[in-house]
């Protein structure tokens, strides 16, 4: 245990002082503004069954697209690439706090990005006047949500670093995981074949794992934990995949 | 427990008696093709010993596999009595391994990383404090304990890697070509800095730069195609290679007379050179005698002393450089 300590610590550390860390979060709150921004122009134009909150999360797949696996895409990929994960695995440290140190310090990088974007709800409450402009629900279930799906997609892009020496492919690999897992499944449940009977066990498969359905769960002030369960199991197999990943490679160098 | 007393700061090896390395029929293959194929040496406490061979020999395979690192495909390795195979976490403890190339993270400070790697492997944040002083002070990183690693010339870098090595004064110290890319003078440092570790650590150093082994090292071990080809004190190998017998003089005189006064030292001693004197009516010869022959060196003198007409100007006993025996062990074998 002490030596993930020490590896989260000095993960975190190396990210509070990286300015590529500060860049990151720079562009993703600008994107992040001009999306909520975006949303507030339609609540202004007319009048919605919805609340703010609720659609701006709606909108939460683009900057998981984007961000995930550039998060990612570097932590183990480099070390490899660098030759310092030999250096790392040569000392009293496994595979296994290797692997989760890297994971919970781009989590934590993923959960302060996020939390960072409440900035915009405590302008409009501060500005819009009136707390009725706000529905505190949908945001308490939308953030809600933010963390506990993040574990599987920061998950997925760990495992896809954790593959390759490049950083390239290993962002584009997360990448393409995360649009299976978000549009894909989207896409497979509007698939004919599914509708026949003896298909309904998978179509319920399909069903579970839709991220948008999830959303709008989590939204409404529904926590389902078959839900979370689906994210953490999730996040554990892509962690435990990642490990191997490390190992075999050492194995078939 | 008296004896454990008596020494306080270096952890005692887990049993005294066993060697700090013992490599027994290592075989390694990476995907079907053999980079080590029956490896076996030992090395004991407190030794420093080179490991010599071309590129592709096996030399890095071997050492990753000494640190646990990498599985062994076969063969039976120990590291200060404990198994590598059975325990490769325990193994960890008790070696200080710098890497091939020595990877080190570009973004970090001297000071940080060094801190990093302390805590790593296991020193307590009081013992760090003073251990660090010390190993910068060792390993000459003051003045650029503070800078970033990524912009350190590759001098410092070599350092900044010893020095990861021996930070948590482990029994076992394990370098991949820690001199490669390194100016002559920053080779010298390199080697007092190892060379200050005798007795102490056990270290187990792979080059291919030859004099430097030759100067350093107690023993050597050369590999070739994944074999060990040589083994021995660098002194040992060259007699088992070239034997006792070459020697350089420099003489003028009747040359014709000089096989009978070789004959009569020793009667296998003979010229290997045909005499072509100077302008001053030296010449230098080669004179080779059998291996069996014992130094000649005096018994030489003496007899060109006793012969009025021929003048010495210089004898020497040729000595065969590491690199010969480099050449002539990896190439014996291979043929």
């Amino acid at each position: 245990m002490r030596p993930f300590r020490i590896l989260l610590a000095h993960e975190l550390r190396m990210l509070l002082v990286s300015p590529a860390t500060y860049i990151a979060a720079t562009l993703f709150l600008l994107v992040m503004g001009f999306i909520f921004t975006g949303v507030l122009e339609t609540f202004a134009a007319a009048p919605q069954q919805t609340s703010p909150a609720a659609v701006f999360f709606q909108l939460l797949w683009l900057p998981v697209f984007f961000m995930v696996p550039l998060l990612t895409m570097k932590s183990l990929a480099e070390e490899r690439r660098l030759g310092t994960l030999e250096t790392l695995l040569t000392t009293p440290v496994t595979t296994a706090q290797v692997v989760l140190a890297k994971f919970f310090a781009a989590y934590a990088l993923y959960l302060a990005l996020w939390a960072a974007t409440g900035g915009f709800f405590y302008i409009l409450h501060r500005f819009a006047g009136g707390a009725q402009a706000l529905d505190y629900g949908p945001l308490v279930g939308g953030y809600l949500f933010i963390a506990v799906s993040g574990t599987l997609f920061v998950s997925i892009g760990i495992l896809a670093s954790a593959l390759t020496r490049n950083q390239a492919v290993a962002g584009t690999f997360a990448f393409v995981l995360l649009l299976m897992l978000v549009v894909g499944t989207r896409f497979a449940g509007t698939l004919e074949i599914l509708k026949l009977d003896h298909l309904a066990t998978l179509r319920a498969a399909v069903d579970y794992v839709q991220v948008f359905t999830h959303l709008e769960d989590f939204t409404r002030g529904v926590i389902d934990t078959r839900q979370v369960l689906y994210y953490l199991s999730g996040t554990v197999l892509a962690l435990i995949l990642g490990i191997l990943g490390v190992e075999a490679k050492l194995l078939h160098s | 427990m008296p004896e454990a007393a008596t020494e306080p700061s270096v952890p005692p090896p887990p049993t005294a008696a066993a060697p700090a390395i013992v490599v027994r029929d290592l075989v390694k293959t990476y995907a079907g093709h053999p980079a080590v194929r029956g490896v076996s040496f030992e090395v004991a406490h407190g030794e420093i010993i080179g490991l010599l061979g071309p590129n592709g020999a096996g030399k890095s395979t071997t050492l990753r596999i000494l640190t646990g690192y990498l599985p062994a495909t076969s063969g039976h390795v120990t590291v200060c009595g404990i198994d590598v195979a059975a325990q490769p976490a325990e193994v960890k403890n008790h070696l200080g391994f710098m890497p091939e190339n020595n990877p080190l993270p570009e973004d970090m400070r001297v000071r940080e990383y060094l801190h990093f790697r302390g805590r790593l492997k296991g020193l307590t944040r009081r013992r760090l404090g003073p251990r660090l002083d010390e190993v910068t002070h060792l390993c000459d990183l003051g003045r650029v304990r503070d800078r970033i690693i990524g912009k350190l010339s590759k001098g410092y870098r070599q350092r900044v890697g010893i020095a990861d090595a021996i930070l948590a004064e482990p029994p076992l110290i394990i370098m991949d070509e820690p001199t490669i890319g390194l100016d002559p003078h920053q080779i010298l440092t390199v080697r007092d800095l190892i060379a200050s570790l005798r007795g102490r650590m056990t270290v187990l150093i792979s080059s291919h730069i030859l004099p430097e082994i030759e100067m350093t090292c107690d023993r050597v071990v050369i590999v070739n195609q994944g074999r060990v080809v040589a083994a021995g004190a660098p002194a040992d190998l060259r007699r088992e290679f070239f034997g006792p017998g070459h020697y350089e003089i420099e003489l003028a005189g009747p040359f014709d007379e000089l096989p009978a006064l070789l004959a009569a030292v020793h009667p296998r001693l003979a010229s290997l050179s045909a005499a072509t004197p100077g302008a001053d009516g030296f010449a230098t010869l080669r004179l080779g005698a059998p291996h069996d022959a014992p130094d000649l060196r005096e018994a030489l003198v003496n007899a060109l002393a006793r012969a009025p007409r021929f003048r010495l100007r210089s004898l020497t006993r040729t000595r065969h450089t590491l690199e010969e025996v480099f050449l002539a062990a990896t190439q014996a074998k291979a043929a």
